[in-house]
């Protein structure tokens, strides 16, 4: 680690204050960024943590029955809080990483990394969720604009993600061993118009919604609905853990079997 | 029943206490007064010519004590290869030297050409990234067949990659072939037993402190085996006498083989702590323990097994090529060779074997002995070919296996491959095996798992191993450059408790639970007056370290040897005490009695009589209680097992999940049944992390793609089924006091080949003609396997 200073802002604007200084960098649970810096990989001047700000903290539900999770909010509170009123979204946060990431590790961070690997991302694109900054809103499908890049601009804060809730969900996760991140993760979600199929772990271009799966799936929501389907091993990730092919493959199975798990 | 706390009692582990308590103390818990720290600054190519090293920006740097590259060391000796491998041709093994810091070339990813120390770890860290060092890159070296075929080499003083070509047993190779030749049915497999990363808990570290008082100097570190690394110091690498050089090993989190070795950050704190005139600490971070602990196995080999159409063994013969890495370590050029090539006639009456095995330098970290050593290797080729061999001729694994084993009534039994085994019962431990897993009522879970949408499929191993290591004047002959005895010295306080110094150095086996039941249950007294003490070269007469499950067999013998000096001197002391004669004297229960009578003293009081010794036969009899014992053992152990695993497959994602495993093994007489079984329980985990997990992989550039707990995938809980352990009514070793047979690699030893012989059965009851998947068998590896068939 380099030396850096830390600043503990307790208000949104304090923190969006704090980030216009030069190469101050925002730290959610730190569950990225502290290996990172570990390993001397980013020299920031200033961390300005963002888990002391309490309106950016907790879940509700918005007049139209959105969930609405506050950006600093960890995991383990989303299992616990969103289960009773979206359940496929609380499930998935249950399975991210092991109980001590689920207790440091934000959904404002992990969106805001982006990693291909991470699971929030398919929640948000398979929900059609909205970003909400201290900006603006961003609507996820606009939001995710390949590996580790965002629409967020430098110093933008996600302040909390609304998530419109389904008829039915579920997140199939296919662990890559090592990490435990998904080798393949697959988020379905049926709303009353239609189904949005989300894929995280994938693709080298990020998390992705597989349309064709969409379309078929709208008009019959069960796993046979897949058959005669495939998925392109184009752009799909290679690394020790799988081939593109494997990957490919995985999709469609994954998708399955959330739909099965779902219905 | 064995009386409490003594042989055979489940005693908890003593140590635990400490352990789990967070009272260890290990060597990165030490802080000595006035340390500075040590950074090493290690490659980051593979192969590459060092141009120059400009230290100069970092000299300057706050804190910077001193900086130290490998011109620094050109004038001291190299780390040693402790064994002399012959090749075919009767030529010396090729040894290029291994220096402190590299010097000329960088060799693999990681290798340290630089150190610098400084008053803080972190301003060594950052006075580090100042070092400029222009390193020409050349092109990496790393698989084996294209490092024989190539001119590009890894050491060009030797001008070949090839460091030896051994034959085992060359005069055997023409029968062999001869055999092969004219059998009725020869089996062929290709294999890779993959390569491992030890990944110790711990990782390593090394406190270096200079007395220029006396002169002399301690390091503290993380050693299997401090004797060695004191001998290695002294002899070869520094050059500091030995009685200048006190070597401790504290607390150690785990070694597996990757702590035996000398390494060269402990020869660089120790010079570094006398030029600065400080004690020096390093301790590694995780990433170099990925990159610079010595690896294990990596064998690339073609095996094939002849018989009749029976199934009756003919001959096996392999060629084998194995990865040392970049450098050889210090047990490298052994692993491969005696402790692989002497195995490889398994359980088995086959007349005729012959093994090729060619060791191949490589840009990549140095490979020496894992958990198993060359014995997981033997048994993984020998025993996935019979399997394959089974299904060719239509028969039974079970059964093929014990058409060719050795019976007990044939033991002592000197093997195709050389070794004399002195005792076993391989049958009764399949019978054991067979009915622990009820292969009956296999067919009944195979449907269960059929409905599920499951492949399920059983398989079974049969092991046999040479451990406690081992017979000095054997190992001489084979080239090894050291004796492997050990030694213990029982010192008796006046108050009658004890003290024990033993050269096996505990790191997770339970010496200091183990050791102290057998000394207590030999003199009649409560262990818990029975202390051991270890891993000191300052307190104990010698040792040779704990790796090749030796300690309770070598060092635990010579412990032996030295309660029983003790008590003969203590039955002379309680004759006189008791105005009799020493054949008189019985010795039961902690009291010496004179025989036919009630007179009788304590072992206590015999004790204090010693250290206090009014009216005592000084003529006779030195004063004081305390015997010391060197012990070389007359043979190898061998220890065998029966092992079964039960897997399901996932047909459409390829992962494998184990269901049962069952362990039955031969460890002769057992000490404490609860740390043998732990003993078993860790070993089959690591090797189900290499048959399924463990990933190891290089790029074609040299960089190591799983160099991180994101890549490299340890086996975890949820990985793991329940084990069914059972270890009793083995049969003794005939040739040490205690009977024992090495207990600490059986697991690693006998599950590889039981994973994956059940996985491939499972593909093939799914109608899959898949008859070999390479480790480790991800769920990508599979399911490719599966969809090429």
């Amino acid at each position: 680690m380099y030396a850096f200073d830390i600043e503990r802002p307790s208000t949104i604007a304090d923190a969006v204050k704090a980030l216009k200084e030069e190469d101050a960098q925002a730290l959610g649970g730190g569950q990225t960024l502290i290996p990172t810096l570990k390993q001397r990989l980013a020299m920031p001047s200033a961390l300005v943590s963002l888990t002391g700000i309490g309106e950016m903290k907790g879940v509700c539900l918005a007049d139209d029955g959105a969930v609405c999770i506050g950006g600093a909010t960890n995991h383990a509170t989303v299992a616990k809080e969103a289960a009773a009123h979206y359940p496929g979204l609380a499930g998935l946060a249950a399975n991210i990483g092991d109980p001590a990431v689920r207790n440091r590790g934000t959904i404002g961070g992990s969106l805001a990394n982006n990693d291909p690997s991470a699971c929030y991302p398919a929640a948000a694109l398979g929900s059609g969720a909205t970003i909400i900054t201290n900006a603006r809103e961003i609507a996820a499908d606009d939001y995710f604009q390949g590996m580790f890049e965002t629409a967020l601009e430098d110093g933008e804060v996600i302040t909390e993600v609304r998530f419109p809730v389904p008829e039915k969900a579920h997140y199939q996760k296919f662990v890559q061993p090592a990490s435990r991140f998904a080798l393949v993760g697959v988020f379905v979600a049926k709303y009353a118009d239609g189904v949005r199929v989300a894929v995280t772990g994938a693709s080298e271009n990020g998390v992705f919604r597989w349309s064709e799966a969409e379309a078929a799936l709208s008009a019959d929501f069960s796993a046979a609905a897949l058959d005669g389907l495939t998925v392109p091993a184009d752009e799909m990730i290679a690394d020790l853990h799988g081939s593109p092919d494997y990957r490919a493959h995985l999709v469609k199975v994954m998708t399955g079997r959330a739909v099965t798990a779902a219905a | 029943m064995p009386k409490d706390g003594g042989i055979g009692a489940s005693t908890t582990r003593r140590e635990d206490v400490r352990f789990l308590t967070g009272k260890g103390k290990y060597t990165a818990d030490i802080n000595v007064f006035g340390q500075a720290a040590a950074i090493f600054v290690r490659s980051t190519v593979a192969n590459g010519v060092i141009k120059s090293i400009d230290t100069s920006a970092a000299e300057s740097m706050p804190g910077v004590l001193a900086v130290f590259t490998g011109e620094d060391f050109v004038d001291v000796g190299g780390n040693p290869a402790g064994w002399l491998i012959n090749s075919r041709d009767g030529e010396p093994m090729k040894e290029p030297k291994r220096p402190v810091l590299a010097h000329g070339k960088v060799r693999h990813v990681g290798d340290a050409y630089a150190a610098v120390i400084a008053e803080t770890e972190q301003q060594a860290r950052d006075a580090a990234e100042e070092i400029i060092a222009d390193i020409e890159e050349l092109p990496a070296i790393i698989n084996m067949a294209d490092a024989l075929a190539g001119d590009n080499v890894v050491h060009d003083e030797i001008g070949t990659n090839q460091c030896f070509d051994w034959g085992w047993i060359e005069d055997n190779r023409a029968a062999t072939d001869e055999a092969i030749r004219n059998a009725p049915h020869v089996t062929t497999l290709e294999l890779v037993n993959n390569r491992l990363v030890p990944n110790a808990m711990e990782p390593r570290a090394s406190i270096g402190t200079y007395d220029a008082a006396g002169d002399s100097y301690l390091l503290q570190t993380t050693s299997q085996n401090p004797h060695l690394t004191r001998l290695l110091i002294s002899a070869f690498v520094l050059g500091i006498p030995e009685n200048k050089l006190t070597v401790i090993a504290p607390d150690v989190g785990g070694g597996f083989g990757s702590k035996i070795y000398h390494y060269g950050e402990e020869a660089l704190v120790l010079a570094a702590s006398k030029k600065v005139g400080r004690p020096v600490k390093w301790v590694a971070d995780r990433t170099e323990s990925f990159l610079s602990d010595a690896h294990g196995r990596d064998h690339v080999t073609k095996i094939e097994l002849a018989c009749e159409k029976d199934g009756t063994f003919i001959a096996f013969r392999t060629t084998t090529l194995a990865n040392v890495g970049a450098y050889l370590s210090n047990f490298s050029t052994a692993t491969p060779t005696f402790l692989h090539g002497t195995l490889m006639a398994g359980n088995y009456t086959v007349p005729n074997v012959y093994v090729n095995l060619k060791a191949v330098f490589t840009n990549t970290a140095p490979v020496d002995a894992y958990r198993g050593a060359g014995r997981p290797e033997a048994t993984y080729s020998i025993e996935r070919v019979i399997d394959m061999a089974a299904r060719e001729l239509g028969m039974d694994p079970v059964e093929l296996r014990r058409k060719n084993f050795i019976k007990r009534d044939q033991f002592p039994f000197t093997s195709a491959a050389g070794l004399e085994y002195d005792s076993g019962d391989y049958d009764a431990l399949m019978d054991k095996m067979e009915a622990i897993v009820d292969r009956k009522a296999f067919e009944e879970r195979r449907k269960a798992s059929e409905a599920k949408g499951k492949l399920r499929g059983l398989g079974i191993n049969a092991y046999v191993e040479a451990c406690g290591i081992a017979p000095s004047n054997l190992v001489g002959v084979l080239g090894s450059r050291v004796g492997l005895y050990d030694a213990a010295t029982v010192r008796v306080n006046a108050t009658g408790n004890l003290s024990v110094m033993v050269g096996a150095h505990s790191h997770g086996q339970g010496h200091e639970t183990v050791f102290p039941q057998i000394v207590a249950d030999m003199l009649g007294i409560d262990p818990a007056s029975v202390d051991i003490v270890h891993g000191d070269t300052s307190k104990i007469p010698f040792g040779m370290g704990t790796y090749g499950s030796r300690s309770l067999a070598v060092c635990g013998s010579a412990m032996v040897r030295a309660t029983e000096k003790i008590i003969a001197k203590a039955k002379k002391i309680a004759a006189h005490m008791l105005e009799a004669s020493a054949d008189d004297v019985d010795f039961a229960e902690g009291q010496f009695t004179v025989k036919g009578t009630d007179k009788s003293v304590s072992f206590g009081e015999v004790a204090l009589k010693a250290y206090i010794p009014h009216n005592y036969p000084l003529e006779d009899i030195e004063p004081g209680l305390e015997e010391t014992a060197f012990y070389d053992p007359a043979n190898f152990t061998y220890p065998s097992g029966a092992y079964a695993c039960e897997v399901e497959v996932d047909p459409e994602t390829g992962k494998v999940t184990i269901e049962r495993f069952t362990a039955c093994d031969d460890f002769g007489n057992v000490m404490n049944p609860m740390i043998v079984s732990g003993q078993v329980h860790g070993g089959v985990v690591q090797g189900i992390g290499q048959a399924l997990l463990e990933n190891t992989t290089y790029d074609e550039n040299g960089q190591l793609l799983s160099a991180s707990y994101m890549d490299y995938v340890m086996p975890r809980a949820d990985d793991l089924p329940f084990i069914a352990v059972s270890h009793d009514g083995g049969t003794p070793c005939t040739h040490n006091p205690l009977g024992a047979k090495g207990c600490g690699e059986g697991g690693a030893i006998g599950s590889p080949p039981t994973v994956v012989n059940a996985v491939i059965d499972a593909l093939q009851s799914g109608g899959k003609n898949v008859t070999h998947i390479d480790m480790p068998l991800t769920p990508a590896r599979v399911w490719a396997a599966m969809n090429n068939a």
